[in-house]
């Protein structure tokens, strides 16, 4: 985080959806940076506009206000190459699993259609075991694998090599381990923490899991009714928090080794 | 826990064994499985993603249904016996009042285009046919006032009502008729962490104020068990591996598969930052055909030869053991947190 102007930069965002007595601000004057191979959660509970603002970042939905800003450059009104281009810096892992396949597609055909947007040629079999070895995966055998042959980790593995094909610079994780059991979940944090330093990505990690936030940040965002309450290291966010909202939310997660209604 | 629990058997089940019928074999997702509950406790039920906890929850419920099919065992509920074996179906009169499920996903246990409180009479009047509707609905309200909840959501639809709440009124609606036991199959998994405390502190009051006998609590999440349940069982494909008492099981557990399981829990204290968390090697056996030996041993870090060809011993009593080889060797001993 040595460089001056940070990866992406967000000023005054906000999202209203409806308008007039109905507006709703699902994204509310957030501004935040996130540098260069950091890894940034957000937290917060449903309906907190989590999601809508990883989609702003994503270029998804456009912001009512406020400018997004990759590498110093506005992104807002982005169109058709530019865009196109800016969603090979940009990618996604989502919440479901089971609902991001094409059914009817094998693992190789998913992966040859990310391979092909970025001008994918001859190399692009190597790539894809590459991508998928990258993952822990073994990388000439799930290519020939259907969907339905696979479990959620597997296919989620799976979306993040997909993800990976393009070389992203940075990689919105959109509630991607929620569905998943413990010990799946940690394999999954754990690729992601790996391509950090591997593959000098950036990560903007969102879950309503505080445990899971702290195993893997650097920063971490607090988000509720659509406003950034309280951002900071780690450290001081889960364990000294300031807001009050901050210290509500931490009371109510169940611990381990001390009991939440002792 | 501040409950008192009693000496009686709730419930009692022995040698349950349930299988999915229609593929090629039938797939045992519930093999040789006893439980007990006393009066007034909580049993957690935790493990993996298709260790067959929710088949479980199914079975102890009644309302195990094609193409799942209960092959064996024994059922006793508040001192009524039912041999699940000779394939008759269990009374039906049971459900609701001897055994309540509370199901996971209570978005879809509303009818979307029915008030709630047209549900409550329909679940009332299924068990008393005489009932008038003022009256069962003054009775769901009473019971609504009685657990500080808002007596308007019945007038409600359910689409009226946040994500938390529905759940919370749909505890109230499978418990209105005071079951003895209630089978709750993940309550808590879509809900956020301030919602989630609130229903496992109504499920305590429930218990408290005797207005349901026991609660078996089937989920993946240990830290919730932790501040629920009195006794936890660890299931592993199809099978019981360990059943303890709480801190006991999360301080000492015996059987490696529990270690793993605790081992990748994340929760925000100090230590899951400065270490990395191993997870467990390999993904769960197929239950159509399952490994030979300890169903553990290949992902096993503590797995020894007669592991990959014997049984596991019980090592303990019904309401406390470890199904583990390691187990039987090492007396006394805990595995690696």
């Amino acid at each position: 985080m040595t460089e001056t102007t940070p990866l992406l930069e967000m000023r005054n965002v906000s999202r209203v959806f409806g308008r007039g007595e109905n507006a709703l601000r699902a994204v509310d004057d957030v501004s935040c940076t996130i540098g260069r191979r950091e890894v940034v959660t957000i937290v917060g509970e449903s309906g907190s506009g989590k999601t809508t603002l990883a989609r702003l970042i994503l270029r998804l939905l456009d912001p009512t206000s406020g400018s997004i800003m990759l590498d110093g450059r506005d992104i807002a009104g982005i169109k058709g190459k530019d865009l196109r281009a800016y969603w090979r810096e940009v990618q996604a892992v989502f919440q479901d699993p089971f609902s991001s396949f094409n059914q009817f597609f094998t693992v190789r055909r998913l992966l040859r259609r990310s391979a092909t947007l970025r001008g994918g040629n001859a190399n692009s079999e190597k790539e894809m075991i590459d991508a998928l070895q990258h993952v822990g995966m073994d990388g000439a055998e799930v290519l020939e694998k259907w969907p339905h042959q696979l479990s959620g980790g597997q296919r989620q593995r799976v979306m993040i090599a997909r993800a990976l094909m393009l070389r992203p610079r940075i990689l919105v994780a959109d509630e991607a381990t929620s569905m998943l059991d413990a010990s799946l979940r940690v394999n999954i944090l754990n690729v992601l923490s790996d391509l950090r330093e591997n593959y000098d990505l950036t990560i903007l990690f969102i879950t309503h899991d505080i445990g899971q936030a702290c195993y893997v940040s650097d920063r971490v965002l607090v988000m509720r009714n659509g406003q950034l309450v309280e951002s900071g290291p780690t450290e001081q966010v889960i364990f000294s928090p300031q807001h009050e909202y901050t210290q509500k939310l931490l009371a109510d997660v169940p611990r381990l080794h001390e009991g939440l209604l002792d | 826990m501040t409950q008192t629990i009693g000496t009686q058997q709730l419930l009692h089940a022995q040698g349950l064994r349930a299988a999915y019928v229609g593929g090629r074999e039938p797939v045992m997702a519930c093999d040789d499985v006893s439980v007990n509950v006393f009066d007034g406790e909580v049993v957690g039920i935790a493990g993996e993603s298709g260790c067959g906890k929710s088949t479980l929850a199914a079975v102890l419920s009644l309302t195990a249904r094609s193409p799942l099919q209960v092959v064996g065992g024994v059922l006793e509920i508040g001192g009524k016996r039912i041999d699940l074996e000779g394939g008759e179906p269990p009374p039906r009169a049971w459900r609701g009042k001897i055994v309540s499920l509370l199901p996971q996903g209570a978005m879809n246990s509303i009818s979307p285009t029915l008030r709630v409180r047209d549900l409550v009479f329909d679940v009332i009047r299924a068990h008393e046919p005489k009932v008038k509707r003022a009256e069962a609905l003054d009775r769901a309200r009473q019971r609504l006032v009685a657990l500080d909840l808002p007596p308007r959501v019945l007038d409600q639809y359910p689409h009226q009502l946040s994500g938390g709440m529905k759940q919370r009124v749909v505890t109230v609606i499978s418990t209105l008729l005071d079951p003895t036991l209630l089978i709750a199959d993940e309550p808590t998994s879509a809900l956020d962490v301030s919602s989630q405390k609130m229903l496992i502190e109504m499920l305590q009051r429930l218990v408290q104020e005797k207005i349901i006998g026991g609660v078996i609590f089937v989920t993946h999440d240990l830290p919730v068990l932790r501040s629920i349940a009195d006794r936890i069982a660890i299931m592993y494909a199809g099978r019981i591996v360990e059943v303890s008492d709480t801190e006991e099981l999360i301080d000492r557990p015996r059987h490696p598969y529990s270690g793993a399981l605790l081992r990748s829990v994340l929760v925000p204290e100090p230590h899951i930052r400065t270490r990395r968390v191993p997870g467990i090697p390999g993904s769960p056996p197929s239950l159509s055909d399952p490994p030979k030996g300890c169903r553990f041993h290949p992902r096993c870090g503590y797995a020894m030869d007669i592991c990959k060809t014997d049984e596991p011993p019980h090592v303990g009593d019904n309401e406390r053991f470890s199904a583990c080889w390691w187990t039987q060797r090492n007396p006394g001993k805990a595995v690696e947190v």
